[in-house]
């Protein structure tokens, strides 16, 4: 016996629309059986998890803030993945934006350096991503190289230099020998949107981010490029679409924006350079992108919601004593459910059985 | 059961009722088909007539709906091609499953139970060539071959498991007419020796050379089973199309001086390791004519076509000039941009992107054209573009814009060379284009592609359909192994000669044309 996978002939806009709610319900179903399994109350958890940071305002303020950097990054990513190019190592691009942008921001701590300095910064951090995305593009419109395995590769080597950096040379000299820069000037630090709140301009460029991707990939001669390359590589040739240009192009782009989120999460963020800056903001970006369906704003509903399982999750740790890494296992049966629903949406399963023609 | 009263014994096989169903669309609608022992027996019809999954269900591949198979008057059910191998079926498939880098003998013992070893597949091997005239070399690399010679192996790699049944599907698709004509000896011949072949073919002429009865099918029916030799091809034409298949309208081509391609000594090496070099082209096409290129698959033509529409890029300007301007080493969007229009023989992948709408596979040729503003996509012209397609070129879409994967071969075939043609380009340059499509579209596309000449284009089509050249082109030449024969007017061309040609044989004696 063996399932078989029989696309369905007419699919209705509403079963498409529906898919991925009735994804989200069976998710929760299925962490709330784990939950139960391990001796906690499913209702409390459900509590904890959803009602409350969506009731109480500074978690709705920190969700926007979590929620920034995932956009950022998976708005990026949508153009590598749709034009079936698998940037893996957004993480990677995001420290290295980070790195870039710090750069200005600690040789200009303690000057008179003024209102420059920060836009200034983040245009490094953009270059810097960018840059350190072309990477691997390079390496694959050069040598064929396997895209998946040197972004994810690189990634590790960019962690390992911020990790050399905050511990050496940019170390605070006043800091207790604390493996941290000292904390950036009004000049370098991004500031929220309104006064007494937590939410900065970065939460603006995610949003502005995400609109300029929609009439891109929507209504421009670059966004068909990139669904044609992605779905038939030989016609995007056959319409005088260049591979390399089109890797080179997604690359550099997703780079960017991820580098661009690095230096936004440093600057509006922590304030200073440290060992870690990103609870993985770069792998978790590609759940997103895909939880998106790489619609922007399907990106914009997934990167809040991810970024409400991560809100949900340390309160669930706190209050509950629930392990973080329910966090990712939650956000994980999240992806799966989604895709699965997608599936269905699309195919019809049937089960065979064999010895047929009888 | 019921005794047959036509022969002595039940016939070999029988096909009772043979249903087939894929969601709504009924592949083959209660089909009864017999086959006598010894009968060489031909299953015609158009492409989507319903061949391909009457065989695949008589060869255990797919499963029927409904209806039974009957074996020398038995019930039997094939589960899968192992099964029926068991039962005494053997079957060539148009496209050959054989390794490359393998010699004959090794490609035909992989394919057998373990009891052969090697030496004794080289010794039946040797007997077979001998008595069916399959002339085959056993130690030769397969990807040495040509492809009459592929398919000799796929031959006798059935005829070492002594069938009672051989089906053969499209088998002169690939080859020459000489090579076919060997084919044809080698069917009489095992025929005569009491097997049973299933041929399947959309080509009147040899289907009355060969069999003596037919079942024709259309639209997964069985319409007729008749005599093929008793009627003309064009009777059999109407049944398989299931109307009168008009001929080609086409005046006298008015030759303008335009010389609207020049290719000169254009030279290229293979793009794979299997691929074919293109060596020392000259090619010309003038205004007004049809250019027909012939030759067997896999001689260069695709390396050609990429060559001459840019998508492989010469290393010299001058090798292609379009319309007086030296391209060679500009890529295939600004040869567009001076008038030139490609279709490539892929059309699903190639031509068209399968889950695109129709008119987002407009941008795919228009990028330049009027689709598009300053990088913006104009997507109501391209959906007015992509109407004016269907209506203009009698597209048949199951929806308003559907994805191009929704549309039948021949639809979507019509809806890309439609796609070039309404752009009035001054050279046209098509491989294969009327390829797997039924007779009615493919008399629409060569109608089309002849008025475009008359119009004063240029049109350059690269075919293996030996009749498609005879009809359209006014000048013909013949390309083998990535040379190209001279270019003459089609009147002064033979089939005997263009055969020649394609094996090779004409440049060999003598070197008639070299230098």
């Amino acid at each position: 016996m063996r399932f078989e996978l029989t696309p369905r002939a007419n699919v209705s806009p509403v079963a498409r629309a529906l898919a991925p709610v009735a994804a989200f319900i069976t998710s929760f179903l299925i962490a709330g059986l784990v939950i139960w399994l391990m001796g906690r109350s499913p209702i409390a958890a459900f509590e904890v998890y959803v009602t409350q940071p969506l009731t109480d305002p500074w978690s709705l303020q920190e969700l926007i803030v979590k929620a920034t950097p995932l956009a950022l990054i998976a708005i990026g990513l949508s153009y590598c993945f749709r034009a079936n190019l698998w940037n893996i190592g957004a993480e990677g691009q995001y420290v290295m934006g980070a790195i870039f942008g710090s750069w200005l921001a600690l040789a200009t701590h303690g000057t008179e350096a003024g209102f420059w300095v920060l836009p200034a910064m983040l245009c490094l951090g953009i270059i810097g991503g960018a840059l350190y995305g072309l990477i691997p593009a390079f390496l694959k419109t050069r040598f064929g190289v396997n895209e998946i395995l040197t972004s994810l590769m690189l990634v590790y080597v960019a962690q390992l230099i911020l990790d050399y950096l905050a511990r050496g040379p940019w170390r605070d000299p006043k800091g207790f020998n604390f493996p941290q820069s000292v904390t950036f000037d009004p000049a370098a630090t991004l500031p929220p949107i309104l006064e007494t709140g937590r939410v900065h301009y970065g939460a603006l460029f995610a949003l502005t981010a995400i609109l300029v991707t929609a009439i891109i990939l929507g209504r421009t001669l670059f966004g068909y490029r990139l669904k044609l390359t992605g779905d038939a590589p030989r016609a995007a040739q056959f319409a005088g679409f260049s591979a390399r240009s089109t890797t080179l192009a997604v690359f550099a782009i997703s780079g960017g924006l991820a580098g661009l989120a690095g230096i936004v999460e440093v600057s509006g963020q922590i304030g200073q350079i440290q060992p870690s800056i990103s609870p993985g903001y770069g792998f978790t970006a590609i759940t997103v992108a895909f939880l998106g369906r790489l619609n922007p704003i399907g990106i914009l509903v997934a990167a809040l919601v991810v970024a409400l399982t991560f809100i949900g999750g340390e309160s669930a740790q706190i209050l509950l004593r629930l392990p973080l890494d329910l966090t990712q296992a939650f956000q994980g049966i999240l992806l799966l459910c989604v895709l699965a629903a997608d599936a269905l949406v699309s195919y019809r399963v049937r089960f065979v059985t064999r010895g047929g023609g009888k | 059961m019921k005794p047959d009263v036509s022969s002595s014994g039940p016939p070999l096989v029988e096909l009772r009722g043979i249903s087939k169903r894929y969601g709504d669309l009924l592949a083959n609608d209660g089909i009864d088909l017999a086959i006598e022992p010894g009968e060489i027996h031909a299953l015609l019809g158009e492409n989507g007539a319903g061949k391909s999954t009457l065989v695949k269900i008589l060869y255990g591949v797919i499963e029927p709906s409904a209806g039974e198979i009957l074996w020398e008057g038995r019930p039997v059910s094939i589960a899968s091609p192992v099964e029926a191998r068991a039962l005494g079926l053997g079957m060539v498939f148009q496209h050959f499953s054989l390794f490359d880098e393998l010699t004959v003998a090794e490609n035909i013992a992989v394919a057998l139970s373990e009891e052969w070893s090697l030496s004794s597949v080289r010794g039946r091997l040797g007997e077979i060539s001998r008595t069916y005239g399959l002339a085959l070399d056993a130690d030769r690399a397969v990807w040495t071959l040509s492809a009459g010679e592929r398919q000799r192996i796929e031959i006798v790699r059935c005829l070492l498991q002594n069938p009672r049944l051989l089906i053969l599907d499209e088998p002169t698709s690939v080859l020459t007419p000489q090579e076919a004509e060997r084919l044809f000896e080698t069917l009489d011949k095992l025929a005569a020796d009491g097997c049973a072949i299933l041929y399947i073919s959309h080509k009147l002429e040899e289907v009355r050379r060969l069999c003596r009865r037919a079942t024709i099918l259309r639209a997964g029916r069985v319409v007729a089973t008749i005599d093929p030799r008793e009627r003309s091809a064009k009777e059999i034409a109407a049944l398989m199309v299931g109307a009168e298949v008009g001929e080609i309208r086409a005046d006298a081509p008015h030759r303008a001086d335009g010389e609207l391609l020049n290719v000169s000594h254009l030279s290229m090496p293979p793009a794979g390791l299997h691929g074919q070099a293109l060596t020392d082209i000259d090619l010309v096409a003038h205004a007004g004519e049809v250019v027909g290129i012939a030759g067997v698959a896999g001689n260069g033509q695709s390396e050609l076509f990429a060559a001459l529409s840019g998508e492989r890029t010469a290393g010299r300007a001058d090798a292609v000039v379009i319309a007086g301007q030296a391209c060679g080493n500009m890529g295939i969007d600004a040869r567009r941009r001076l008038g030139a229009a490609f279709v490539p023989e892929e059309r699903l992948g190639h031509a068209a992107a399968p889950t695109h709408r129709l008119s987002e596979n407009t941008l795919i040729s228009h990028a330049a054209a009027e689709v598009s503003r300053s990088g913006f996509i104009l997507l109501n012209a391209a959906r007015r573009l992509a109407q004016s397609i269907v209506r203009g070129f009698d597209v048949r879409t199951p929806e308003n814009d559907p994805p191009a994967r929704k549309l039948s071969g021949g639809n979507l075939q019509k809806f890309v060379i439609g796609r070039e043609i309404i752009r009035r380009p001054r050279l046209l340059v098509v491989d294969q284009p009327t390829w797997g499509v039924d007779a009615g579209a493919a008399r629409l596309i060569r109608q089309a592609l002849v008025d475009l000449a008359r119009e004063g284009s240029a049109v350059v089509v690269i075919s293996q359909d030996l009749d498609e050249l005879f009809e359209i082109a006014d000048r013909m030449a013949v390309i083998h192994q990535g040379r190209m024969s001279p270019l003459k007017p089609t009147a002064q061309w033979t089939k005997e000669a263009v055969g020649l040609e394609m094996m090779g044989v004409a440049q060999a004696q003598g070197g008639a044309h070299a230098v």
